[in-house]
Formats: structure tokens, sequence, C-alpha cells
């Protein structure tokens, strides 16, 4: 199990590693010099020449470059991408050009507020996903059975901004009543009804799909286990139905749903970039999408790199899970 | 379970061999037994043709030209506005026709080329194994873990919105999906008797990978690439409604953007373009969904 760890975290990094230099390179062929827009019109020509000094955009992009002829290689002792890694690596991610704000205060800041909303996802979606996959795999055909599949066809092929729009426009139109935005965003400890009731309705949203994959996965799942001979031993050893569907039959069925809920957090971070734009939160999606469009490469790299970093720890995290799940599945 | 679906396919493929003209009639009786067992899949394969047929004929369908001001604005819905007209006075019911040309077109082309591209490196990865097939695999692993929209996002942003951009990026996100089930069936598939037949008689690997293997995983493929049809139509709009879409298209996604900024509100030019995109996507999805079902046995009884 722990050589598997140490594997899988080394696969991982080496993942990061590929997933940066991308970014990297990707957001260099981005059209416009930031210094030229932090420097505004009418600007000098060693104005910008001070403004890409400052910014460090005047150094080589990588610690290792090939130049033509011998020796091949050259070492930069100062470049754009070592620079900036060592000062993930340290903690130290300098500040950022759009607000001139240290970047670390800014992550510190809206880390919670993503951080809730995903938490609240997951539980929603657990909660929902869950129970009615299982209602609807155990009365199969039943009208009960009709309904959650056809919401979770629905709840799959809806827009995250279509519905988020809705939930925002419908109310006030026929209501008078808005959800609060996050412009005046509450923190959970201050006021906790206030900060539910900014924080609900965009997790509902960012759950809907969610919850509709795996209401229908746990159905399809449960359906086959239960299809298994050790369930008609179960039931012919005269364990209650309940016993035989909820300990024989979902515990046996959860390994896919776990897979795919590791998988679906790793998408809500796209979807939570949509929501706190619509629902003005100030989370990291937020502040993802603005440094994109502000040409703040800097922070969008570093950003980039810390959703990898998420997603391969929640997979380690999954397939560590199956081994509880599954005692038959032993890692070496 | 890629076995499984492998050996739906093949058996696809037989069903298909020994199609004349003259069974005209049976194919037809035979396409009705299908539709009548897959309801579902009937409807969502009616609600993608009626979108198609919309996309193609746009001009004859819809009253007016998706920019023309044909109204006040913000009217609500009459008999020569069916939708109404959102705050430039456009006609919303043409911007809904037009807007289906580029999310269709979009979608179908991106799968395609990121289709082929993925049944491509899964047969090769499938096929060599060993050191390339772990670089594929990674590789696969983390792009399809990665947020798929903030990658898209930095492509689009760095290569500037255009039609052929969001081409590009979209066919990137179909690659991995599709390459890793093409490459597990090639996987099973390898170690049949006829791809040890044509090694022993001499054929070299490329000549294996094309005429034996690509034939037998190109219908899985195409299955795989039915069911994402859905999702791709879904990012596009995404793009589009985060501004960083075709730029002067008429775009469902760009619609509900430019409805949700201007006050006051006007719910029909809200509705309507959403209403459009999750009907294409839960035609192909229900669509989508059939096909797997009916090529994949195992799951056939589940439903």
């Amino acid at each position: 199990m722990q050589t598997f760890i140490v594997r899988r975290l080394l696969i991982g990094v080496l993942i990061l590693f590929v997933l940066s230099v991308t970014v990297f390179l990707l957001l260099r062929i981005v059209p416009g010099d930031p210094a030229i827009q932090k420097c505004g019109l009418n600007c000098k020509e060693d104005q910008i020449k001070a403004i890409r000094h400052e910014l460090g955009l005047d150094k080589p992009y990588f610690p290792v470059a090939f130049e033509g002829g011998a020796p091949f290689l050259t070492f930069n002792t100062a470049s754009q991408y070592g620079d900036w890694l060592k000062g993930v690596v340290t903690g130290d991610l300098g500040t950022s050009t759009v607000n001139n704000r240290p970047v670390s205060e800014s992550i510190r800041k809206r880390f919670p507020v993503t951080l809730e909303l995903m938490l609240l996802t997951l539980v929603m979606t657990i909660f929902v996903g869950i129970p009615f996959g299982v209602v609807s795999a155990v009365w199969k055909n039943s009208p009960a059975d009709l309904l959650v599949r056809f919401t979770a066809i629905f709840g799959l092929a809806v827009p995250v901004f279509w519905v988020a729009t809705l939930v925002l426009i419908l109310p006030q139109e026929w209501w008078g009543y808005a959800p609060p935005l996050g412009g005046r965003y509450v923190h959970l400890m201050d006021n906790p009804f206030e900060n539910l009731k900014q924080f609900l309705p965009p997790a509902a949203v960012l759950a809907l799909s969610s919850a509709a994959g795996v209401m229908r996965l746990t159905r399809s799942s449960l359906l086959e286990t239960l299809r298994q001979d050790y369930m008609r031993t179960a039931r012919a050893k005269g364990l209650r139905e309940r016993t035989v569907v909820f300990s024989h039959g979902l515990k046996n069925s959860l390994i896919p749903v776990v897979t795919v809920l590791g998988l679906q957090m790793a998408g809500l971070l796209g979807g939570a970039l949509i929501v706190e734009q619509i629902f003005t939160l100030p989370g990291l999606g937020d502040y993802t999408f603005r440094a994109l469009f502000q040409k703040d490469f800097e922070v969008v790299q570093t950003m980039t790199l810390y959703a990898g970093v998420t997603v391969v720890v929640l997979n380690l995290a999954v397939d560590v899970s199956y081994a509880w799940l599954d005692p038959r599945i032993r890692y070496s | 379970m890629s076995e499984e679906i492998a050996l739906g396919t093949s058996g696809f493929l037989e069903d298909r061999a020994p199609r004349t003209g003259a069974s005209f009639a049976r194919r037809i009786s035979k396409y009705a037994t299908l539709a009548r067992q897959n309801p579902l899949g009937a409807l969502g394969l009616v609600i993608i043709v009626v979108f198609i047929a919309m996309a193609i004929f746009a001009p004859l369908v819809a009253p007016y030209t998706p920019t023309e001001f044909a109204g006040r604005n913000n009217e609500t819905m009459s008999s020569s506005h069916i939708f109404g007209t959102e705050r430039l006075g456009r006609d919303i019911f043409s911007r809904f026709v037009y807007g289906s040309r580029i999310s269709l077109s979009v979608a179908v082309i991106s799968v395609l080329l990121g289709g082929s591209i993925g049944i491509l490196f899964g047969v090769i990865s499938g096929y060599l194994g060993g050191f390339i097939d772990s670089i594929f695999q990674r590789t696969v692993d983390a792009a399809i873990a990665f947020p798929a929209l903030l990658l898209l996002l930095i492509i689009t942003q760095a290569l500037g919105p255009s039609y052929r951009t969001i081409v590009f990026a979209l066919m990137l996100a179909v690659i991995p999906g599709v390459t890793r089930v093409v490459r597990g069936a090639v996987l099973s598939e390898r170690n049949n008797q006829y791809v040890e037949a044509a090694r022993a008689s001499g054929a070299w690997a490329p000549r294996i990978l094309i005429r034996h293997l690509l034939p037998n995983v190109v219908a899985l493929g195409i299955i795989v690439m039915t069911t994402l049809l859905g999702g791709i139509i879904l990012a596009e709009s995404a793009l589009s409604f985060l501004g960083l879409g075709i730029p002067n298209a008429t775009s469902w996604g760009q619609d509900v953007s430019k409805a949700r900024e201007s006050l006051p509100y006007h719910i029909p030019a809200v509705v309507f373009p959403g209403m459009a995109i999750t009907l294409t996507v839960l035609g192909f999805n229900l669509l989508g969904d059939s096909i797997r079902d009916i090529f994949d046995p195992r799951l056939r009884g589940s439903r």
C-alpha cells in the first residue's frame, strides 16, 4: 500500500510538471503584452522596458535552454518558469499585476469560499444522488424510478450557467426576491444563516448535474449487484430486505460511484468558475477567471497548478478508498 | 467492460454485412422495432433530426435573419414574434433557429476530429503496450481528471477566440476519453487468433493495426463519440457564455449571457436560448445512451 501511494505521488508530480510547462507555454502565446497593459496608453519605450524588467518578463523562459551550437545547453540562474516554480514551492507567490496585492493573501482569503461551495455541493450530491439512485434501482420501472431517471437525464443536459441565471432572475421577476449576492460576502462563522443564503443556491445549481450523474450510476451499479448470486444467498438465509439492499448490495455497488464522485469534484472546479461569476462569490474560480482576462499569467499558472494538485490528491484518495470498500483489492 | 462492448460491436458489424437493396422493407421494420424497444433513444433521434434540419434550412424556418432588428426591443410573445424579441429588438425565435448552426457544427466537427485522433492513439497505445502505452495512459489520466473548462479557457484565450480555436480546443477535450475506451478494446482484441495469424504471416505492425485492429474498434469509437457530443455542446455554450466563444456569431450561450447582463430582465430572452441548448444536449444524450445500450449486451438487461 505504501509503495503504491509513493509511486502514485511520483507519477502525480510528473503529471503536474508536464501540466505546468504546458500551461506556461500556452500563456506565453496569449496576444498582448502585460507590460503595455499595465503601462497604459502614451507609454514610452523605456517605461515599457522598465516595467518588463520589474515584472521579470525580460528573463528567459526556462532554467535550461537549448541553443543551436555547442555546448547545446545553457543554464539560466534566473528564468520566468524557474522563479515562478521556486515561488510556488516556497510559498512566496509574489504580487498580482492586477491589484498589486500579494497573491498568497488573495488565495488565503478566497480559498474558504470555494472550499465551502465544493463541500456543500459534495454533500448535496451524495445525499440526493445515492438515495434516489437506490430508490430507482430497488423499485425498478415503478413511477418513482421513471421520475428519477427522467430528472437525471434532464439534470445532465441543462447548462450550469443557464440554471444559475434562472435561479437568479426568476424569483426576482416573480416574487421580487433575489438570492443575496456575494458582493457583500458573509463569513460562515459571522452569520451562518446569511452565509447559507448566499451559498445554498449556487451549490444546488452545481449539485444538479453531479447528483444526476451519481443517481444514474448508483442505479445501474446497484442493479448489477442485485443480480449477483450472493444477493440471493443473503435473502435465502433470511436477512431483512433492508440489510440485503444496504449492506450487501449498496456497499458493493459504491466503487464506481466513488470514482465518479472523485472525478466530479475535479470537474466542479470548472463549474465553480462559472457559478462564482454569476453569483459574484469572491472565490478562487472568480480569481482565476479575472487573472486570465487581465493577463496575470503567474496567477493563472499558480491556480492551474493548485487545481492539478487537488485532482491528483483526490484521485489518490479515491484509489485508496477502494481498498476500504472492497477488501479484495490489494495494492502493491 | 470494454471487452463486452467490443463483443457487441463485432456483432453489429456482422449484422450489417448481408445488407442488399432487396431487404429494404425488412430493414425499415427492423428499425421500427429498434425504436419501439428504445423509445427514449428514438425521441433523442427525433430531437436531433429536427435540430439538424433547422440548422440546414434555417433561412426557410426563421421568419427573420438573426441580426436584423425585426421589432421593438423586449417584446413579449406574439404572432409576429412567437418567442418575442430581445433587448435590441431582434427576433428570439430566429436566433433560436440560427444558433443551432454554430452549436451543431462545432460539436460535430470537433468530435469527429478528436474522435479520429483518439481512435488512432488508442489503437497505437493498446497495440504497442509497454513504455509508449504508459506515456499515453498517464497523459490521458491527467487530461480526464483535470477541470476541462479551465484548460479550454486558457487555450481559447491563448489562441484568440475564433471558430478554428474553439473547434481545436474542444477537439483536444474529446481525445482522451476515446483513447481510453479504444485502447481497452484493442487490449482484448490483440490477443485474438486473427491478429496472431496476421503476425505469423509476416505482416508488419502498421498493416496489422490498419487492416485488422482498426476496423474492429472503429464502431466502438463511434459509439463513444456519440455519447460525448452532448457534453461538447455544453462546453461550447459555456465558453460562449463566458465571453470566449466565436465572436459576432449567433450562439445560444452568448444570447443567455447578453440577456443576463441587460436590465430590465426579459425572461423569454433568457429562457429560449437555454432551452435550445438543453434540448440539443438532451437529444444527443438520449441517442448516445441507447446506442451504447444496444451495442453493449451487458447493460441491456438493466433498463
